[in-house]
């Protein structure tokens, strides 16, 4: 039975406001997992050399979606956890993960999420991953997400990341290795605000004909907050790759954005744009025409750009 | 009703609008009209409140909104269509439609698409589309009046400001165009000034207004004042005269 704090999380982090009625899941909380459910295509297991647990999508799967949400309402809780993915040749799924951090005390919390995917011949896979961090406590809110994902030939991986707000501290890394005729797509949202940091470290390989890769990063840093985005992508092959970096920055933050692109190949077509700034002055002033305050303009702005 | 009193803007040493007075009644259709440069769209952001005027005195419907901010007129029921609408990243057509018509009336997907139809625009193709650069110039106009219309529509004593309505957008959609203003005029709750250049729309107006070098030159109907603006586009041409032209 969860409690309010823990409904709340989850309601943020996956858009639930119970467990699933239907479909495979596991919830973990406070380091340990509490519940979960296989289906009949996809099978969920506790690893037993390790904390995590292993999720086995069949073949030929039409559609699942599969929820492994993480909460953590222990303040002083550091949460190491290793969740490994295996998807069948063919299968189409959606993973729908996060993590929610309740902090009310002084300690820290922290959990690290490493993720790995090992996506079948045609298989498509839709990965939604919220972080986020509420609390009153003193006690910093760190989450530190790795996502390393291995594409066979054909295969499709829709990552959709964000970082909420709440997140003190957040070290991510993501690495994509896309086969023959294989597609990755990063869409990564960031909040930073007060005093947060936040690194979003991503490495994609092009490493068959016809791979490509689309790789959106678009943040905001308030504040004094602190970001860097630093994505690599390596076209080794006839292939395509697009990174986009696009960031608002207010008060006294600051941002990063660091592309890297290398061509390991004549038929290697990359391209990266990057674009830092403040909100418009002329946004601001049309919201206002549309009778928004300033600081509702602001905010409208904001989330839209984020949505 | 909107009254402008000796309305004046400088920046720096130059007079941008040197002495204003009009008076607009309740529903009327007015089209300002000029040369560029002539200070019109300084004129409208001026009765939006994006600038403060360095005097005079704009009143709508008797209160003084001289000092507003763009927000209090905004909900005073004035709004504003920019000539170089700015782009929102993630923001819908959508989004934008809801916002302009305010929080106390939610629009449905049809409403929506019924304001895009009004300015030429296939609603389906347009409604969930992000205010971005993926637009032309002319499909980002054509969504700024839209807003505009979504802003006016339903609400009583407003007054709608378009600024050069028909620039960037092609002859089909100018027609479609046209069409909507002329309802909009027929409706006759609205008060509307347009700032444009096209007979089709100054023929239009119950009045235009004539402003050049900051001040109203001429104000009047379609008949009076639309010959001596075909007249000084050629007079004031010195380089023609010298032609012989």
């Amino acid at each position: 039975m969860l409690g309010e704090v823990e409904k709340n999380l989850l309601h943020v982090i996956s858009d639930l406001d119970e467990l699933p009625a239907e479909g495979a899941f596991n919830l973990r909380e406070n380091g340990k997992g509490v519940q979960r459910r296989s289906t009949k295509n996809v099978e969920i297991t506790p690893k037993t050399d390790k904390p995590g647990i292993d999720i086995r999508v069949a073949p030929g799967t039409a559609f699942e979606s599969v929820h492994i949400p993480v909460v953590l309402t222990e303040s002083g809780m550091n949460d190491l956890v290793y969740n490994d993915f295996y998807i069948g040749e063919g299968a189409t799924v959606e993973i729908v993960a996060g993590c929610g951090i309740h902090n009310c005390g002084c300690d820290t919390s922290q959990h690290d999420g490493i993720h790995t995917f090992y996506i079948g011949k045609n298989a498509h896979v839709s990965y939604v991953e919220k972080h986020y961090g509420e609390g009153e406590g003193t006690g910093k809110r760190i989450l530190n997400p790795q996502t390393i994902a291995y594409l066979e030939e054909g295969a499709t991986l829709d990552m959709d990341t964000s970082q909420i707000r709440g997140v003190d501290d957040t070290k991510r890394f993501t690495k994509v290795v896309v086969g023959r005729g294989a597609e990755v797509v990063i869409s990564e949202k960031l909040l930073t605000h007060g005093e947060q940091s936040a690194v979003s470290d991503m490495e994609v390989e092009l490493n068959g004909d016809g791979a490509k890769a689309s790789i959106t990063s678009r943040s905001v840093a308030k504040e004094q907050s602190h970001q860097v985005f630093y994505p690599r992508l390596s076209g080794n092959c006839a292939c395509f790759g697009h990174v986009t970096c696009d960031a608002i920055i207010m008060d006294k933050a600051r941002v990063r954005a660091i592309p890297e692109l290398t061509a390991n190949h004549v038929d290697a077509q990359l391209i990266h744009e990057a674009a830092i700034g403040k909100i418009a002055g002329e946004q601001i002033l049309k919201l206002m025409t549309l009778g928004l305050t300033a600081e509702e303009a602001e905010q409208q702005i904001l989330d839209g750009f984020l949505r | 009703m909107l009254e402008l009193e000796h309305v004046q803007f400088t920046a720096g040493t130059t007079n941008i609008v040197k002495d204003v007075s009009l008076t607009i009644p309740e529903g009327r259709f007015v089209v300002i009209t000029g040369p560029n440069g002539g200070g019109k769209t300084t004129l409208a952001k001026l009765i939006m409140g994006i600038e403060q005027p360095t005097g005079g005195a704009i009143r709508w419907n008797g209160a003084d909104v001289t000092h507003l901010s763009i927000t209090e007129r905004a909900r005073l029921g004035i709004s504003y269509g920019f000539q170089a609408p700015p782009r929102f990243k993630g923001m819908r057509v959508s989004d934008l439609l809801q916002l302009a018509a305010g929080s106390d009336q939610q629009l449905t997907h049809d409403q929506c698409c019924a304001y895009l139809t009004k300015v030429g625009l296939c609603a389906r193709d347009y409604v969930g589309r992000d205010v971005d650069a993926s637009l032309s110039g002319g499909e980002l106009k054509r969504i700024e009046i839209a807003t505009i219309l979504a802003r006016g529509s339903g609400r009583e004593h407003s007054l709608m400001i378009f600024d050069e309505p028909e620039a960037g957008i092609d002859l089909w959609s100018f027609a479609k165009l046209t069409e909507t203003f002329r309802a909009l005029h027929a409706g006759g709750k609205a008060t509307v000034i347009i700032i444009s250049h096209q007979e089709r729309i100054i023929r239009l107006a119950d009045e235009i207004v004539l402003i050049a070098g900051g001040e109203v030159k001429a104000r009047g109907s379609v008949d009076e004042v639309f010959p001596l603006i075909m007249r000084d586009t050629v007079s004031t041409c010195s380089a023609a005269e010298q032609e012989g032209l």
